[in-house]
C-alpha cells in the first residue's frame, strides 16, 4: 500500500488539483446564484482545512523514521513543493507584495535574499546533512561535535529562532481565520492552531509532508490566478511577468507628475495605525548598495540556518535527490516570488492612474467615498483617505493603505468576482499553516529527540518517544498561540528576526562542521552560544536607542552575530585539541555521497 | 593523493565556482544598482529592477540545477555515486 502511494503520487495530487479547481468553479457558480461573500469565504477555508486534516489523519504513523523524516522516501519534486510551502509563510503570501508596493527596491532585497539562500543550502549543507542521516539539525551538531552541551546549544538556538518565527505564523492563521470565519481574533488564533495540529500530530513529518504538498498547490493557484486575471482584465499583458515594462514606466511617470509630498506630522497622526502612503519610488534604486546587500546577505545566511527548512532535505531517498530537491524547492518558490512584484505593480497602477477606471487619485473625495470596495476596506481598517490640503480632490499623499491590502483587496478593486477573494483567503491560510506546521514540528522534534531521547532517557521505547514528541507538539503550539494572541509585533518584523537569530547561532557551526575538519566541540559551543548572545545583544541595543555600527540594523543583526560566531569558533577550535580520529573519519565519510549514512536508519 | 582526497578537491573547486556565480547575482550586481538601473534590460524593464524581480531569482534556480548535475558527474568520476534507489 505504501509503495503504491509513492508511485501514485502524481496521480493522487493530480486528482486533488483537479478537485480543487472543480471546487473553485462550483463556488463561482454558487456566487452567481446568490451565495453570500461570507458563506464563500467560510466554505473555502473550511473545505481546504478539512482536506489537510484528512491527509494528516491518513498519514498517521507509529514508526520513528516515518514520524521524524517521513520514512526518507519523498521524491525530489514533491519534496520541492513541500519545502516551498514550508518556506513561504503567511508573510510571503500576504505581506510581501505589500512591502514591494510601499518600499520598492530597498524591500526587494528580501526577494533576492530569500531565494539566493538556497544556493548556500544546496552547495554547503543539504546533501551532507542528508548523508549524515540525522533526524534533526541538533542531531547533526550533537553527533559531529559530540557531547550533550553541543547538542543542547543547538536546540537552544533552534528554539529561539523557530519560536520567534512560529508566533508570527499562528498570528497570520488567526488573522485569516478571523476574517474568513468572522470570529474574534482571540478565538480565531486557536482555531488556526487546531487546524495546524491536525496536520502534524498523528503523522509527524510524514503528515506534514503530504499536507504541505497539498497546501502548496492551493497557495500557488491562489496567488497566480488573480495576478494573471487582473493583468488581462486591465489589458496590461497576457503574461504579466514579461509584459509589464510599460506599466512600470507609467508608474514612474505618475510619480514624477504627482511628486512625493511630505505630510505634516500632525496630519499623519490622524492616519490609523499600520496604514502607509506611497512615499518611495516604485522601480528606482532607493537604497544604498550596503543597505540592500546587507539585508539580502542576512536573509541568505539565515535561510541556510533555519532548521525547519533544512530538515525537509532529510526526507529525500538519497543525497543526489537532496541536491536536486533544493533546485525544485527554489523553482516552486520562484513561481510565487517573481509574481509578487508584478502584483504590486498592477495594484499600484490600478489605484493611482487617473486614466484607468479604477484609479482614485485625482477623483473628488465624495466620489472615492462612494465606491463599494473603498467602503469595505476602509471598514476593515486597511484603507484611509483624508483631505489634508482641503482642495477636495484626492492626492497621492492623501491615500493610505495597509500592506495586506495589496494581496487581499486588489482582486476586488480590479472587479474580479468574490470567489477569487475567497480563494486568496484559502491560499493565505495554506501558506501560514504549512510554515507553522514545519516550525512547530522542528521545535518539538528537537526537544523530543535531542533533549528527551538523546540526553534524558536514551533507553526510551519508540512508542514513548513518539508520545513525548506529540505532547510537546501540542504544548509548543499552545505556547505559540498564547503569545500570538497577545499581538506583540507585526508579522514581517518577527520573521526577519528569526532569520537573524538562526544565522547568528547556527550558520557557521553547521557549515564548518562539514567544511572544516579541525572544528571541534569547544569551538562549536562557543560559536553557537556566543553568536546567539552577540546577535541578541545587538538587537536589544539597537531597539533601546543604540546607534549601531557599520549600518547594521535591527533587521540585519545576524551579520554581527554570525561574525562573532565565526571568530569565536575559529579561535576556540584552534586553541583546543583537534577532534579525535573517529570524528575526522566521520567528516570524511559525510563528504562522500555513497555508502551508509553516519547514523543508522532508526536511531 | 587518495581517491577520496581527489574527489573532495574537485568538490571544493565546484563549490568555489558555484559561490562565485552566487556572489555575482546576489551581491556583485547590486554594488552598481543605481548605475545599472539607468539602462533598459530584458522585456523593457530597467536592469536592476529586472534582476530583483526575476533575473537573480531565476539565475539561482538554474545555478542549483547546474551545480547538482556537475556534482553528480564528479561523484560518478570517482565511483562515489549512489546506487539508483529512486
Amino acid at each position: 500500500m505504501k509503495g503504491n502511494f509513492i508511485d501514485n503520487l502524481p496521480k493522487v495530487y493530480g486528482i486533488y488539483t483537479g478537485g480543487f479547481i472543480g471546487f473553485i468553479i462550483i463556488m463561482a457558480i454558487a456566487e452567481q446564484m446568490g451565495m453570500t461573500a461570507k458563506a464563500i469565504g467560510i466554505a473555502f477555508v473550511a473545505f481546504t482545512v478539512f482536506i489537510y486534516a484528512l491527509i494528516g489523519w491518513l498519514s498517521r504513523t507509529a514508526q520513528a523514521d516515518a514520524y521524524y523524516v517521513a520514512g526518507r522516501q519523498v521524491p525530489t519534486v514533491f519534496n520541492g513543493m513541500a519545502t516551498a510551502a514550508d518556506w513561504m509563510s503567511g508573510a510571503s503570501f500576504v505581506a510581501m507584495a505589500g512591502g514591494i508596493y510601499f518600499k520598492g527596491y530597498g524591500y526587494m532585497a528580501l526577494l533576492v535574499g530569500w531565494t539566493g539562500g538556497y544556493v548556500l543550502v544546496a552547495s554547503l549543507l543539504a546533501p551532507y546533512l542528508r548523508k549524515f542521516g540525522c533526524y534533526t539539525v541538533p542531531d547533526f551538531i550533537g553527533t559531529r561535535y559530540g557531547g550533550n552541551l553541543a547538542r543542547f546549544s543547538a536546540v537552544v538556538v533552534l528554539t529561539v529562532a523557530s519560536f520567534t518565527y512560529v508566533t508570527a505564523q499562528i498570528n497570520a492563521t488567526g488573522t485569516i481565520a478571523s476574517v474568513a470565519l468572522d470570529i474574534p481574533f482571540q478565538y480565531a488564533v486557536y482555531v488556526g492552531l487546531i487546524s495546524i495540529l491536525l496536520c502534524s500530530m498523528l503523522g509527524g513529518m510524514r503528515g506534514v509532508t503530504w499536507t504541505q504538498v497539498a497546501q502548496y498547490i492551493v497557495l500557488i493557484i491562489a496567488y497566480l490566478l488573480p495576478v494573471f486575471w487582473i493583468s488581462n482584465k486591465m489589458g496590461a499583458g497576457f503574461f504579466p511577468h514579461f509584459m509589464l515594462a510599460d506599466e512600470v514606466a507609467r508608474i514612474g511617470e505618475l510619480e514624477q507628475q504627482f511628486g512625493f509630498v511630505k505630510n505634516a506630522a500632525a496630519d499623519l497622526k490622524s492616519v490609523p495605525k499600520g496604514l502607509a502612503g506611497i512615499t518611495k519610488a516604485h522601480s528606482a534604486v532607493n537604497a544604498t548598495p550596503w543597505a540592500f546587500i546587507s539585508l539580502a546577505l542576512a536573509m541568505m545566511m539565515g535561510t541556510a540556518s533555519l532548521p525547519h527548512v533544512m530538515m525537509r532535505y532529510f526526507t529525500t531517498p538519497s543525497v543526489k535527490a537532496a541536491r536536486k530537491s533544493v533546485g525544485w524547492s527554489l523553482f516552486f518558490i520562484f513561481l510565487l516570488y517573481s509574481s509578487a512584484p508584478m502584483l504590486a505593480t498592477l495594484s499600484k497602477l490600478s489605484l493611482i492612474d487617473p486614466n484607468l477606471p479604477t484609479g482614485i487619485i485625482g477623483k473628488t473625495f465624495a466620489e472615492v467615498e462612494a465606491i463599494d470596495w473603498y467602503q469595505n476596506w476602509n471598514q476593515a481598517n486597511l484603507m484611509f483617505i483624508s483631505d489634508f490640503n482641503g482642495n477636495g480632490t484626492l492626492e497621492l499623499n492623501e491615500f493610505f493603505m495597509g500592506g495586506k491590502a495589496v494581496v487581499l483587496a486588489t482582486p476586488e478593486i480590479a472587479g474580479l468576482p468574490y470567489v477569487i477573494s475567497g480563494l486568496v483567503a484559502a491560499g493565505g491560510m495554506a501558506a501560514a499553516m504549512s510554515t507553522a506546521d514545519g516550525l512547530i514540528l522542528a521545535i518539538a522534534n528537537a526537544i523530543s529527540h535531542d533533549v528527551y531521547y538523546k540526553i534524558i532517557d536514551p533507553k526510551a521505547e519508540t512508542a514513548k518517544r513518539l508520545l513525548v514528541a506529540r505532547v510537546l507538539l501540542v504544548v509548543i503550539g499552545f505556547a505559540g498561540a498564547t503569545i500570538a494572541a497577545m499581538e506583540i509585533q507585526g508579522i514581517l518584523g518577527s520573521v526577519i528576526w528569526a532569520f537573524d537569530f538562526a544565522m547568528s547561532g547556527l550558520f557557521f557551526p553547521l557549515v564548518l562542521g562539514v567544511w572544516w575538519k579541525r572544528a571541534n566541540r569547544q569551538g562549536a559551543v562557543a560559536g553557537m552560544l556566543g553568536g546567539l548572545a552577540a546577535g541578541a545583544w545587538y538587537l536589544v541595543w539597537v531597539r533601546t536607542g543604540g546607534s549601531g555600527f557599520l549600518g547594521i540594523t535591527q533587521l540585519t543583526f545576524g551579520i554581527f552575530g554570525s561574525a562573532v560566531s565565526l571568530v569565536l569558533m575559529v579561535i576556540v577550535s584552534l586553541m583546543t585539541a583537534e577532534p579525535d580520529k573517529a570524528t575526522q573519519k566521520m567528516v570524511d565519510d559525510v563528504r562522500v555521497p555513497s555508502g551508509k549514512s553516519i547514523l543508522g536508519r532508526s536511531h | 593523493m587518495s581517491n577520496q582526497q581527489k574527489h573532495w578537491e574537485k568538490t571544493r573547486g565546484l563549490l568555489f565556482i558555484t559561490l562565485a556565480i552566487w556572489f555575482v547575482f546576489s551581491i556583485g550586481i547590486f554594488l552598481f544598482g543605481a548605475e545599472m538601473n539607468e539602462v533598459t534590460g530584458p522585456f523593457g524593464y530597467p536592469w536592476t529592477y529586472w534582476f530583483t524581480c526575476q533575473g537573480s531569482l531565476g539565475a539561482f534556480v538554474i545555478l542549483i540545477f547546474w551545480f547538482a548535475n556537475r556534482q553528480e558527474k564528479i561523484d560518478e568520476e570517482f565511483g562515489f555515486s549512489e546506487r539508483e534507489d529512486e
